[in-house]
């Protein structure tokens, strides 16, 4: 493809984002009018006077047609203003910053721990395809992704932390170390480490290897079986032919020109499977008491805070969204092909 | 070729020379049956399956109590032959619940694919089949629910609607749907422009016909597999909604919401939330073992 | 360099038992030209992939002797296989576009194999894969060195292809059908760049192909496949006294300007001939 083609095509994906992201505004919105809790009510109390809740009513625009509203909606949505939380009564948006980086944090060491096992595994299983190991690997896969993660949780919460004792309990830190660290990027890991707090690093890391673990099991699954079905295809290329022909160690044959192949796509599955956690972190964190915005999530949806629930959703479809997005970059970046 | 009678069914079944359609239909069906069988991981999965639809639909007969009889006398005691698996925080009877919890699952399971299968495979269709502003509109009305995580989505839904069964349903039927539509709208893209498809507009016959009758059918086989597959994944979050709290509400034996009543207990009364959990496992397991099987024998190339 | 093929037989199991795809084959090629003409199907190709052991995992190979300069490929391990292939013996594929690595420039696939079986830098690797795309008369080599096989022609790709298999210098080149994915017009031109490289380096050439008389154009030797079977054996020369049935069958089915008929006839295969 030529650059101006490039360039064109890559404004037809920008432009069917920005089509997608204004669903995703739209059903957020509806939902929100939907919901049978009244946003009035809400903020006044039960027992407020007429005249105040008439008041509040209109300052909420909510006596206006619905496009009105979902304009105001939307114009306080690019001023960054997603209402204020009943429940913690600070800015939406506030809170999210607030909880995000401990989503964060736990997503990502997530990803890579799925990754490092789950690709290895995936060539593996692909290389001795029907073999034991293959089989081994499929069991292991399949339990994966049967497996609810609240239990998967609360068993390694009792055997880990209750029974052998290795784990520290819930949250994302001990208590004594609260405050130990400024906030800089609110990824507690970091923020150690940018402080030089040794103890503190160390047990924010002992606090995340059970959340993370968990919430990996169920993506490496995932990104095994991809890998391996990937690499099935690959190997049975005619290239991988030539490269034996060429007499190159299988070594070379296997992660060069098969895993070489698939490296590109992978990417892009590691990217969905990325944002797949954020919906795997809702349960997560509600069993390790992870001060997230899943947990922020839940917490709102029982306590009716709507603004909160409205808000956290909007923003993880959002980080959805971009996560695709970055994906088919890389995916156009990286495959010489789709140049 | 030899026209010698073929005298057993399997002979039958088996011919390389079938005299007619329905017999050809039915070697094949046999034949997938018996590369199906031969795969003891599918079988394990088709087991497994059944028994889940045995439980619920025998639960009374199955169920050794009242799954709603409460005996605070008796609260979070071990398992023993009175209580096989033990009694959960009210003195429930937790066997007589996971019983009775099958029918809400699969319940659940069946309306989700019923409704999300029939409305994905017609979108699907006629966003392949028409093409054009017809496809852009649908699939990007797909797009925008692919965006959401399913069980953000789900949570959302639920919260506007009140959590229930039937909210339950609907919020996870909201999120299955987009990708059966994209899936059927693949096949029906390889589909469309084939001869006899052509052929079939040149008889004079009408888009819908031509869907409903010829380019449908050929987009069910991908289908089934997608959704047996899926099936554990609507568990999983059918569940996950009950244990948020967010889905089938206390005190019907949902397996998700048994899981999250009895969660304070995991450390003294471990067997108490895990028993459902497993339950969930099983169930999951079960349709993740039989998908993959299906998938073995009516898409090879997936493998 | 000998190669010694002995009563080859490979098989592949099937849900009814196993199914034969090369019987009882026997052939010695020594530093010459040789043809394989079959049908799809006959076994040709596997024939000829046996030698370099390169075969789908699940084949059964058996034969009373299958040696290379004197190595049994039967029973060489992996480290010794690697040792004839590329570097002893080189295999040309079909079909460029599916041949070569998609995703690694044309350069770095030949400079590849010849790190494979030369000592040397990267750069006197990639040096001498612009060199050998210039002996395989590519008119711009640096530019095709840097180009992925998509942005390439057919006859380019096979090219790359050619240079690739050359660069460790080996003693045999198994062409597969190397000219059948082609356009007609580029077919002879690579026919013609196989005959003169192989030539001038004093190689030896097995070339598999469907099409008898090419073969029989470029090749000293001719034999002629049929279900898993050597049929017919004979010099290239002499063609026209071809006894087999089926490879008179298969010389009478060409058009001639110099025989003209009204309709070609349809092969007859006999039975008799499986046996």
């Amino acid at each position: 493809m030529s650059r101006s083609g490039w360039v064109r095509s890559l404004g037809a994906t920008s432009s069917s984002v920005l089509v997608t992201l204004f669903g995703l505004i739209l059903i957020t919105f509806l939902i929100g009018r939907v919901m049978p809790i009244d946003p009035v009510i809400a903020i006044v109390g039960d027992h407020a006077p007429p005249d105040v809740i008439e008041r509040v009513r209109v300052e909420l625009a909510l006596d206006r047609p619905l496009p009105v509203q979902f304009w105001i909606y939307v114009r306080n949505l690019l001023h960054g203003d997603l209402g204020r939380s009943v429940m913690t009564s600070n800015t939406v948006l506030a809170d999210i910053g607030h909880f995000f980086p401990a989503t964060m944090e736990l997503a990502t060491v997530a990803i890579l721990g799925a990754t490092l096992v789950g690709v290895p595994l995936g060539v593996l299983a692909a290389v001795r395809q029907g073999h034991r190991i293959d089989h081994i690997v499929r069991v292991v896969c399949l339990t994966g992704q049967s497996v609810p993660i609240f239990l998967l949780g609360l068993l390694a919460l009792l055997v880990f932390y209750a029974t052998l004792g290795w784990a520290p309990g819930t949250g994302r830190q001990d208590v004594i170390y609260q405050g130990d660290v400024a906030p800089m990027t609110g990824l507690l890991t970091v923020d150690a480490l940018i402080a030089g707090n040794w103890d503190a690093l160390w047990d924010a890391l002992a606090h995340l290897v059970l959340p993370a673990s968990v919430l990996a099991y169920f993506s490496m699954a995932y990104i095994t079986r991809m890998t391996r079905s990937f690499m099935l295809e690959a190997l049975h290329g005619e290239y991988i032919i030539t490269a034996r022909a060429k007499g190159l160690s299988p070594l070379r044959v296997i992660w060069r020109h098969a895993f070489g192949n698939i490296a590109v796509r992978l990417v892009t599955v590691l990217a969905l499977t990325y944002a797949g956690l954020l919906e795997g972190a809702v349960v997560t964190e509600t069993i390790f008491s992870w001060p997230g915005l899943g947990q922020y999530l839940t917490v709102s949806l029982l306590n009716a805070d709507m603004n909160a629930v409205l808000g956290a959703t909007l923003i993880i479809g959002m980080t959805y969204l971009a996560l695709n997005l970055g994906a088919d970059l890389l995916y156009r970046l990286l495959d010489p092909r789709a140049q | 070729m030899s026209a010698a009678r073929p005298v057993t069914w399997r002979g039958w079944l088996l011919t390389e020379t079938p005299s007619s359609r329905r017999q050809a239909a039915w070697g094949r069906r046999y034949r997938m049956w018996l590369a199906f069988s031969s795969n003891p991981v599918a079988m394990l999965g088709l087991v497994l399956t059944v028994l889940l639809f045995l439980c619920a639909a025998a639960a009374p007969l199955l169920a050794t109590h009242d799954p709603a009889a409460q005996d605070l006398a008796n609260r979070l005691a071990k398992p023993t032959a009175a209580h096989w698996f033990g009694t959960d925080e009210l003195g429930r009877d937790v066997y007589s619940r996971v019983m009775y919890g099958s029918r809400v699952t699969l319940g659940m399971v069946l309306a989700v694919v019923l409704t999300a299968g029939p409305v994905g495979l017609a979108i699907g269709c006629m966003a392949g089949y028409f093409g054009g502003w017809a496809d852009r509109v649908l699939m990007r009305v797909t797009d925008i629910f692919l965006a959401f995580p399913r069980l953000i989505l789900a949570l959302a839904f639920v919260a506007a609607i009140r959590p229930g069964i039937t909210s339950t349903v609907a919020a996870i039927a909201l999120t299955a749907w987009p990708p059966i539509a994209r899936l059927a709208r693949a096949e029906t893209l390889t589909i469309r422009n084939t001869d006899y498809i052509a052929a079939m507009r040149l008889t004079g016959a009408g888009p819908f016909r031509i869907i409903l009758r010829h380019v449908a059918p050929l987009c069910l086989d991908s289908l089934i597999v997608r959704v047996t597959l899926d099936m554990s994944a609507i568990i999983l979050t059918a569940a996950a909604l009950g244990f948020l709290g967010m889905g089938v509400q206390p005190p019907s034996p949902e397996w998700g919401a048994m899981v999250a009543t009895a969660r304070r207990f995991i450390l003294e009364q471990w067997w108490v939330p895990t028993i459902p959990g497993l339950a969930i496992f099983v169930a999951a397991l079960a349709f993740n073992l039989l998908g993959d099987g299906v998938r073995d024998v009516l898409d090879p190339k997936q493998r | 360099m000998l190669v010694e093929i002995d009563n080859l037989s490979i098989a592949f199991p099937t849900p009814t038992g196993l199914s034969h795809a090369v019987r009882g084959v026997s052939l010695r090629i020594g530093a010459q030209k040789l043809g394989i003409v079959g049908e799809s199907g006959s076994g040709k190709s596997l024939t000829a992939r046996s030698l370099l052991r390169l075969l789908p995992e699940s084949a059964k190979l058996t034969a009373d002797r299958l040696t290379f300069d004197g190595i049994d490929i039967l029973r060489a391990n992996e480290r010794t296989m690697r040792d004839i292939r590329g570097k002893r013996a080189g295999l040309i594929l079909q079909d460029p576009k599916y041949a070569l690595n998609p995703v690694m420039t044309a350069g770095d696939q030949i400079a590849e194999a010849w790190r494979a079986h030369k000592k040397g830098s990267r750069r006197e690797a990639m040096q001498k894969a612009v060199d050998l795309l210039d002996q395989v008369r590519i008119r711009d080599p640096a530019r095709v060195a840097r180009a992925y096989p998509h942005e390439l022609s057919g006859g380019m790709g096979q090219r790359v292809m050619i240079a690739m298999m050359l660069a460790p210098d080996p003693e045999m080149l198994i062409a597969d059908e190397p000219t059948s994915a082609l356009d007609a017009t580029v077919q002879a031109d690579i026919l013609r760049l196989i005959e003169d490289l192989v030539s001038r380096r004093g190689m030896a050439l097995v070339l598999i192909s469907h099409d008898l008389p090419l073969v029989s154009h470029f090749c000293d030797d001719v034999v002629v496949m049929y279900a898993g079977r050597i049929v017919e054996r004979l010099r290239a020369a002499d063609l026209s006294r071809a006894e087999h049935p089926y490879t008179r069958g298969l010389l009478n089915c060409l058009p001639a300007l110099s025989r003209p008929q009204p309709s070609l006839p349809v092969m007859v295969r006999d039975p008799a001939w499986l046996a």
